[in-house]
């Protein structure tokens, strides 16, 4: 959790200079980008458009190219904080198990997925190392094998896993990882599913 | 046609069936050294590619008189004067001033079949790219035959139009821009040294060596799909996975993406078509 957490506080602090918003000298501007994109679109239908417009963290990642200052960031943290959802009885462990799949499947929201064949996946496994048993994992993101073993399984780290795959933007500005939560691409219950496999003692992850 | 590109395509049939398993490790690894194999073999004897059959079938694509002008293609510019193929591809996209646009390959070929050969934009547009286990089109092998006219030599598109450094410049800026329902970017998966996704290893453009060593190899041969993926195809691939909509072949912004991409790979070798996964 450290590391998670240590590394947007150092840019934070790096990059401290300029307003995450201003225009680097040289660079396009913010419309024409946004110009060429719809435009490298024209075909799609309109309910697929709206995913080519920016939201306000969108822009201001973009802007500072994930670097935003310090202001910026904290903006970000506060905005996206806000919209996680905690399930009403407060449990944040699901099934483990149907975390692991979750972990595995990569499906949803491509435009071949349509009519839906399948639940979306959290596709875990495709930045990070997960059960050390997997082999097939990648590293965009830090490894998470034994993640919960190592933090005990300790309560606010079960709430900081939630909330980190609920919206990481909340936590860390800027980061790779996509707001799953807050997107609507996992469900409340998919979202405890994962971070069972990843917090629970029973689960390969912390073998 | 020589036999040896048909074995090698039979050969290539037998890795799309270790490709196409479930992409778990065990797999993977096999995968990855039978490819590393082919691509010994391919070292060995560089006319067992199978993607050069796609760049024969454009060569003849090239040179025959078809469409409403019943025109070849051999008096198309493709930016060294009328046709010059022989190293085009290394100095696209490019400026160019008839259609007061930066093209790619792949945008001027289109450009050319509607002008000279007199094909309706959208007949050309109809089906640009296969897919998986599809025949390859007529695009696929028009634009391998195009780059294996370069092979060998190295990117040096021109930056010298302001329309040119234009293209340069929204094309870094669109790499960076973070979009969609899973806020990706380019830069998410390629923005860093020695990423991979699962174990697929993802190439950092912003490092020129890094790009030198992967941009060349577009189009390229895919023994998943069975055919060559072109350059325009793969940017469209990395959008579909980024859960954007279909993006417009050929449009400005697949343009300036390559604008971008091989201005970072600039004097990198041109080695398509190459094999890939």
């Amino acid at each position: 959790m450290h590391r998670l957490i240590l590394i947007p506080c150092l840019l934070a602090v790096a990059v401290s200079a300029g307003s995450a918003l201003a225009q680097k000298k040289g660079r396009p501007s913010p419309q024409a980008v946004d110009k060429l994109v719809e435009d490298g679109f024209k075909t799609a239908a309109p309910d697929w458009k709206v995913r080519l417009v920016q939201d306000e963290t969108q822009k201001a990642c973009t802007a500072s190219r994930n670097e935003p200052a310090e202001a910026g960031a904290a903006a970000i943290r506060r905005r996206e904080k806000a919209t996680i959802k905690y399930p009403e009885d407060g449990n944040l462990l699901g099934d483990w198990k149907k975390g692991e799949a979750l972990a595995q499947s990569g499906y949803g929201w491509r435009y071949t997925d349509y009519p839906p064949r399948q639940a979306n996946g959290g596709n875990c496994y495709a930045c990070h190392q997960l059960d050390k048993k997997e082999l097939s994992y990648g590293t965009l993101g830090p490894s998470l094998a034994e993640y919960g073993k190592i933090r005990k399984f300790a309560e606010p780290a079960v709430k900081f896993v939630y909330e980190h795959i609920y919206n990481p933007q909340a936590s860390q500005p800027c980061g790779n990882m996509p707001r799953f939560g807050t997107s609507g691409f996992l469900t409340m219950d998919q979202i405890k599913d994962i971070v069972a496999y990843v917090m629970s003692p029973d689960s390969p992850v912390n073998k | 046609m020589s036999l040896k590109p048909i074995l090698a395509t039979l050969l290539v049939a037998l890795l799309a069936a270790v490709v196409s398993l479930p992409a778990r490790a065990q797999d993977d690894a096999t995968t990855e050294r039978e490819l590393e194999r082919y691509r010994q073999m391919l070292k060995d004897d560089p006319w067992s590619n199978p993607g050069l059959l796609d760049a024969d079938k454009g060569e003849a694509l090239w040179k025959e008189k078809r469409g409403p002008k019943s025109a070849s293609l051999e008096g198309c510019d493709l930016g060294k004067g009328p046709g010059v193929v022989d190293g085009a591809f290394a100095e696209l996209p490019r400026y160019f001033k008839d259609t007061d646009r930066v093209m790619d390959a792949e945008t001027r070929i289109v450009w050319c079949m509607e002008t000279l050969q007199g094909f309706p934009r959208a007949e050309i547009l109809k089906r640009p790219v296969s897919k998986a286990n599809q025949q390859g089109t007529e695009l696929e092998a028009l634009a391998t035959f195009v780059a294996s006219k370069s092979r060998g030599a190295k990117f040096n598109a021109p930056v010298a139009h302001a329309k040119e450094r234009e293209a340069l410049a929204l094309g870094e800026a669109a790499f960076y821009r973070r979009q969609g329902p899973m806020d990706f970017s380019c830069a998410t998966c390629h923005g860093d040294a020695g990423r991979r996704i699962r174990l697929q290893p993802l190439p950092y453009f912003a490092k020129p060596e890094e790009a030198k060593k992967v941009v060349g190899e577009w189009p390229a041969y895919r023994v998943s799909q069975g055919t060559v993926m072109t350059m325009q195809h793969r940017l469209a691939d990395c959008f579909w996975q980024m859960r954007l909509p279909l993006v417009d072949y050929a449009s400005d912004l697949t343009v300036a993406l390559t604008s971008y991409l091989v201005s970072q790979a600039k004097g990198g070798e041109i080695t398509a078509p190459s094999i890939k996964r």
